[in-house]
């Protein structure tokens, strides 16, 4: 690792602040992404600011009948959370397909969200990467690609975000809340709050510099049957190939959100209107403007078949 | 900069480069080697340590993060002349080989059966409104971030439905 300085926040607004103030600083919660990359050289901060003491691990019940999950909130705590479990079972189910209890007991909501692509290239310091270096190119057009994204990416990146969580609270229309280092909050629709990569794909959330994640909000319950289901190369502790976060009601009609195809959590809206004629006019809408590689066309029918899959399971 | 911390029961304060994980304060600092470093990148569960009673992996995390907080591992659950259930249960089975996993798998394995016991839930719970239980397919889910090379999963998973029948 490089050398770095080293710093515990005392408030939300004290760390976006100090943020503000130390130029290459970032946030450090649970770790589990960063210090990795920290390690390969791949994230190269001057300054760490640890949040772990702020009081942003609790999950509440909003005004509007909805959960306001805190920032520092452990991806094993949400998963486990009743009301999580019983109202939001797609949430649940995600976090639960996701790495293993042991990096779960310790990565946090907002830390899942801003995970760093696995792209085998942003992760090989020998090879130009676009995301880790702006302008040296893109390795993964012309190299392995079986796991990198079909639709949604660029001539600069083919990488994919990782997380199953965020998949999940893209069906949720969820919310990202946030502080900014001069004190101002906003919330983003976590629709708008990843980016696809264009010409700038280390550039990868709506984020500004020094703002900081303090909650996530869902809107109430919307009912329906809500399914997770991930394909990949290992029956456990993998990242996606293929997933699928849906919320089908009695009538047909739901939500579709697609993972491990994008540089995002893939939700078409208007492809939903097509749920009530099933998984494959559904994945010809989500997926029209796919461009696969040779590699990874394979994940064109996979989606297909595991959303047909995931409608059969949510219909019974 | 300084850090203090509860080890195996034993207060202890540390003068540390910020780029120290636990797991390098723990065997290069406490002389604390039970606890391997495997891969160091959070990808072979070697490192696992119980931090305030949740199994964590030491590597992927820094000392300093972890001020006031009450560390467990390895040589805090049981000794040569006195074993931790667990760890006599992995002897009786034959669950290890070379034995480089197993301060990891036994760690997890004790977090395992209390996050069972929690009604935390996995991947393979079928029914996240029920509690779940200790089965096969609980145990190696929940286990999947412990890989053992030499291959002594099945006798890993035994010792571990025999601790879990007993404490039932």
């Amino acid at each position: 690792m490089r050398p770095f300085t080293f710093e515990r926040a005392r408030s939300p607004a004290d760390a976006a602040a100090s943020a503000a103030r130390h130029p290459g600083a970032r946030f450090i919660a649970g770790g589990t992404n960063l210090l990795d990359l920290m390690k390969l050289q791949i994230e190269t901060p001057l300054h760490l600011i640890d949040i772990n003491a702020l009081a942003l691990d609790r999950i509440e019940a909003t005004a509007d009948g909805g959960l306001r999950i805190g920032a520092l909130v452990r991806n094993t705590d949400l998963a486990a959370h009743e009301g999580v479990r019983r109202d939001y079972g797609v949430l649940s189910r995600a976090l639960l397909a996701g790495a293993t209890g042991t990096l779960r007991n310790k990565a946090t909501t907002a830390g899942n969200l801003l995970q760093r692509t696995r792209c085998p290239y942003f992760y090989d310091t020998n090879m130009p990467c676009n995301k880790r270096e702006p302008g040296s190119g893109c390795s993964a057009l012309d190299g392995v690609s079986r796991g990198l994204a079909v639709v949604g990416s660029s001539e600069a990146c083919i990488a994919t975000h990782p997380s199953d969580m965020a998949v999940a609270m893209r069906a949720l229309d969820a919310t990202v809340e946030t502080i900014k280092p001069d004190g101002a909050t906003r919330a983003v629709p976590i629709a708008e709050f990843h980016r696809l990569p264009g010409d700038t794909p280390h550039i990868e959330t709506a984020l500004e510099p020094g703002e900081l994640i303090t909650a996530v909000a869902l809107p109430p319950p919307t009912g329906g049957t809500q399914v997770y289901r991930k394909v990949r190369d290992r029956a456990s502790y993998a990242f996606a190939l293929v997933s699928v976060a849906a919320i089908v009601r009695r009538d047909g009609t739901g939500r579709v959100a697609l993972g491990g195809v994008a540089h995002k959590p893939w939700r078409v809206e208007a492809a939903e209107a097509e749920l009530p004629r099933g998984a494959k006019p559904v994945a010809e809408r989500l997926l029209a403007d796919a461009r696969p590689t040779r590699d990874n066309a394979f994940k064109l029918p996979l989606v297909e078949r595991t959303l047909a899959a995931v409608l059969a399971e949510a219909r019974g | 900069m300084p850090v203090s911390l509860e080890v195996n029961g034993r207060a202890v304060s540390l003068t540390l480069d910020p780029r120290v994980t636990l797991l390098d304060a723990l065997r290069e600092h406490l002389r604390l080697t039970g606890s391997k470093k495997g891969c160091d990148h959070g990808q072979c569960g070697a490192c696992t340590v119980l931090v305030n009673g949740r199994r964590i992996l030491s590597c992927l995390t820094l000392a300093l993060m972890h001020e006031g907080d009450h560390v467990t591992t390895i040589e805090g659950l049981g000794t040569p002349d006195d074993l931790h259930p667990m760890q006599a249960a992995f002897v009786r089975h034959d669950g290890y080989q070379c034995g480089y996993c197993t301060p990891g798998q036994i760690i997890s394995a004790v977090a395992t059966l209390d996050e069972i016991a929690a009604g935390i839930p996995s991947h393979a719970t079928a029914d996240l409104l029920a509690a779940p239980q200790v089965t096969g397919p609980e145990i190696r889910e929940r286990m999947s971030g412990n890989l053992c090379r030499c291959g002594a999963y099945s006798n890993i998973v035994d010792a571990i439905t025999e601790i879990a029948g007993s404490q039932g």
